[in-house]
């Protein structure tokens, strides 16, 4: 935690101190944030800061940046991960990944480089292998149901450094 | 909420590591945990960089996709083949020769003769391996027939014999190995569920954090959704049956047509080749000279393209498509082997046939003849009263025997050298240069360079693919003729893996549509086999059939290559071994064997 406090500070010195205990409130800001080079070549950095964040608007706390820096890393538990990874999968914050949430996740993942009929065959295809429910959405369950069963998930997780 | 949860499950955490030793041993295992867990991704790190060219491949593959790999792998494979066969004759054959075997000049066979000795050095004399190269280490006619050399005894004929067998022999053990490996790994099957929301949500490395390994990820993810778009299309695609069969008919009967018109041509040039040869070759130029290859090169060049547009009428899967493709140019350049063989032969039998004087009576002939001559050195002494001191006579001037096995190393050395120096041009001309000319000239030109002719070109896999195994086939022919063989190829294979990943990355673009390669290569594992077994055939002939050349190389004297076996185990081995050995080692029984490891 102190190293993660140190990283924290480093980033906006004058305006993070360096003791805790008064509980104070701060909050830095989401550009700070995605700069860091472990975010930064990260196609999803604005959604993960974005669902770290109390206030919806990217700026974190230290108890938010914290928070981030453990569930990415390899302790959290694989129910926790997938409950955050759905959360930054939905860019429209409704609770359900809808059609237009997968396009953008398609865009980002493949930086606008497939035609339109690609991007719509993919994302039906989607919608189609993990919507249990047929809503034409996927819900929490959903989604869960389809990560739990995928080998790589585990695999890509963030390392404290 | 859950990071309130999460917050006071860390509090916890921190609150029990400062009281009590218990704890205290309890974090110490943590902190072993966290290292080892480290120490072994590092570790799995350090065995992904140890692989050769593990880096290329990946960048190849995330830009052009797994089938473009799939040829890089491939060559990867062959070249830790070859470098095995390379440090098998290059260890206990050429080495032990050089280090401890009579040197240059000390013998007749080991000696260039007087005749060729002022062109001996000459550039164009070692590039075609005539002069020095022929005589030296690097082909069968240098070795000497001693059953022993060196202080350390080392039985110099059956090791080459050995060196030759067993090569063979775990080259087919490893190319049959990996076909097991590689249909075990197949049982996973390409059908999986929710293989998009996978690559949809999984498919992101959060480790990254350097933008040029982003950069790859980005392809990689982009090629990764078309070859799965490719699948869906097709699964999805409705045929009409009847044409589709009707023009699928028509291609492969056009493909027959292809492949009978080449072989006529081939059998037509072949004739007037040896007619020419009949006549003696130095009244006729360049073109007549070389006809066989040239023709032979150039059907190779120009009929895989027409099997390419032929196959567009076809309408397969294009991994289908490419299946029936390498087996159409397969047939091709089979038949283009079997009459470089049957010309081989022939020139083998013509030689023999002009020089049939030296079969057994006759070689005892040019031995009386060549005694004859050293005693007319004594001027004038009878030859039947040899008990004059022998002069010293220069193994230069000395009379030789024809040598066929050098004669034949040789062929396969220029073809392997001729192979690659055409392999070489061919991508600096047909890619490069065509990617320079359509970069530059697209400005000044009537039609659009790029989307139209010529464009940039693709990478061709399948005659890619096809040349490697063909010329490995070369390799494996040859060798037992040319120990400097696996030397040469183990080099070609070097710089042609850099060659082309340069080449791919710089002058050609990705195809339209890009397919994933079936997991398992043993498609092309199973040309190779067949291959391996076509190119053994002939040296297992010559080593049972033929009389080694009784003027040259290890064997000679011998009536039959095999017998250092059995002169091995009658002098080294205790008595009964030799008996049960004599039994086994009939040679329709050891064709039968080998035949049946196949």
């Amino acid at each position: 935690v102190y190293r993660l406090h140190g990283r924290y500070h480093e980033m906006a010195p004058n305006v993070v101190p360096m003791d805790y205990t008064k509980d104070p409130d701060v909050k830095l800001p989401m550009q700070l944030i995605i700069n860091m080079p472990e975010l930064k070549e990260n196609p999803f950095k604005e959604r993960i800061v974005e669902s770290f964040s109390d206030d919806g608007e990217g700026s974190l706390s230290f108890n938010d940046f914290v928070d981030m820096f453990s569930v990415l890393s390899e302790m959290a538990p694989r129910e926790l991960k997938a409950v955050y990874a759905f959360k930054i999968y939905d860019f429209n914050t409704d609770n359900f990944i809808c059609k237009e949430d997968l396009e953008k996740t398609l865009n980002k993942l493949t930086k606008e480089e497939l035609t339109e009929e690609e991007i719509t065959l993919v994302c039906e295809k989607v919608i189609e292998e993990a919507d249990m429910d047929g809503d034409g959405k996927l819900g929490f369950a959903d989604f869960e149901n389809m990560i739990s069963k995928a080998p790589d998930f585990l695999r890509y997780c963030f390392k404290e450094k | 909420s859950f990071s309130r949860e999460a917050q006071i499950f860390v509090d916890k955490f921190e609150g029990a590591l400062g009281k009590g030793k218990g704890k205290q041993f309890y974090a110490y295992k943590v902190m072993m945990t966290k290292k080892w867990m480290k120490f072994q991704r590092d570790f799995e790190n350090f065995k992904t960089a140890c692989i050769p060219w593990e880096m290329k491949i990946k960048e190849i593959e995330s830009h052009f996709g797994s089938s473009v790999a799939s040829y890089f792998i491939f060559l990867r494979w062959m070249y830790g083949v070859n470098m095995i066969h390379f440090g098998l004759t290059f260890g206990l054959v050429m080495l032990p020769e050089a280090l401890m075997g009579k040197p240059y000049g000390s013998l007749p066979r080991k000696t260039v003769p007087r005749a060729e000795e002022a062109t001996a050095m000459n550039f164009a004399t070692l590039w075609d391996f005539s002069g020095l190269a022929q005589y030296s280490v690097l082909f069968y006619g240098y070795y000497d027939n001693q059953r022993t050399i060196g202080w350390l005894k080392f039985r110099m004929p059956l090791s080459y014999f050995l060196v030759g067998a067993g090569s063979i022999g775990y080259s087919f053990m490893i190319v049959i190995r990996t076909m097991a490996k590689n249909a075990n790994d197949d049982g996973g099957g390409d059908d999986t569920s929710f293989n998009f929301s996978w690559k949809m949500f999984t498919s992101w490395d959060y480790l990254i954090g350097n933008p040029e390994t982003a950069d790859n990820k980005f392809a990689s993810i982009t090629t990764s959704f078309k070859e799965a778009i490719v699948e869906e299309q097709e699964s999805r695609k409705e045929e009409n049956i009847h044409l589709t069969r009707f023009l699928r008919v028509l291609a492969n009967f056009l493909a027959l047509c292809t492949l009978a018109g080449s072989g006529y041509l081939i059998f037509f040039v072949v004739r007037r080749s040896q007619q020419f040869a009949l006549e003696g070759l130095e009244n006729y130029g360049w073109w007549e000279r070389n006809e066989v290859n040239t023709v032979m090169s150039l059907l190779g060049m120009f009929c895989p393209t027409l099997f390419d547009v032929i196959s567009s009428l076809e309408n397969y899967h294009p991994r289908i498509a490419l299946r029936w493709q390498l087996g159409r140019i397969f047939a091709l350049f089979l038949g283009n082997l079997y009459t470089f063989i049957i010309a081989l032969m022939d020139e083998i039998n013509l030689k023999v046939r002009h020089l049939r004087p030296f079969t057994l009576e006759e070689e005892k002939i040019v031995k009386y003849n060549m005694t004859i001559w050293e005693a007319s050195l004594y001027n004038g002494t009878s030859p039947e009263n040899s008990t004059a001191p022998p002069i010293l006579v220069d193994p230069a001037d000395v009379p030789r025997g024809p040598c066929w096995e050098t004669m034949v190393g040789q062929e396969f050395v220029r073809l392997t050298v001729s192979d690659m120096m055409t392999t070489y041009i061919t991508i600096l001309i047909g890619d490069f240069l065509r990617a320079v000319f359509v970069r530059f000239f697209n400005y000044c030109w009537c039609w659009d360079l790029e989307y139209g002719f010529p464009s940039y070109s693709e990478f061709d896999i399948s005659g890619n693919v096809l040349g490697l195994i063909f010329n490995q086939g070369m390799i494996w022919m040859g060798s037992f003729y040319a120990p400097c063989l696996p030397a040469i190829n183990v080099f070609r294979l070097h710089t042609s893996m850099y060659l082309q990943c340069w080449a791919v990355m710089c002058c050609n673009v990705p195809q339209e549509r890009v397919f994933k390669a079936s997991r398992s290569n043993n498609f092309y594992m199973a040309m190779l086999l067949f291959i391996l077994f076509l190119s053994t055939l002939p040296v297992v002939y010559t080593i049972v059939s033929i009389p080694p050349s009784f003027d040259c190389g290890p064997f000679s004297g011998k009536t039959r290559m095999f017998e250092v076996i059995g002169e091995t185990l009658e002098l080294d081995f205790p008595s009964w071994f030799g008996k049960v050995f004599g039994y086994a080692s009939n040679p329709g029984l050891i064709l039968s064997f080998v035949l049946l490891m196949v």
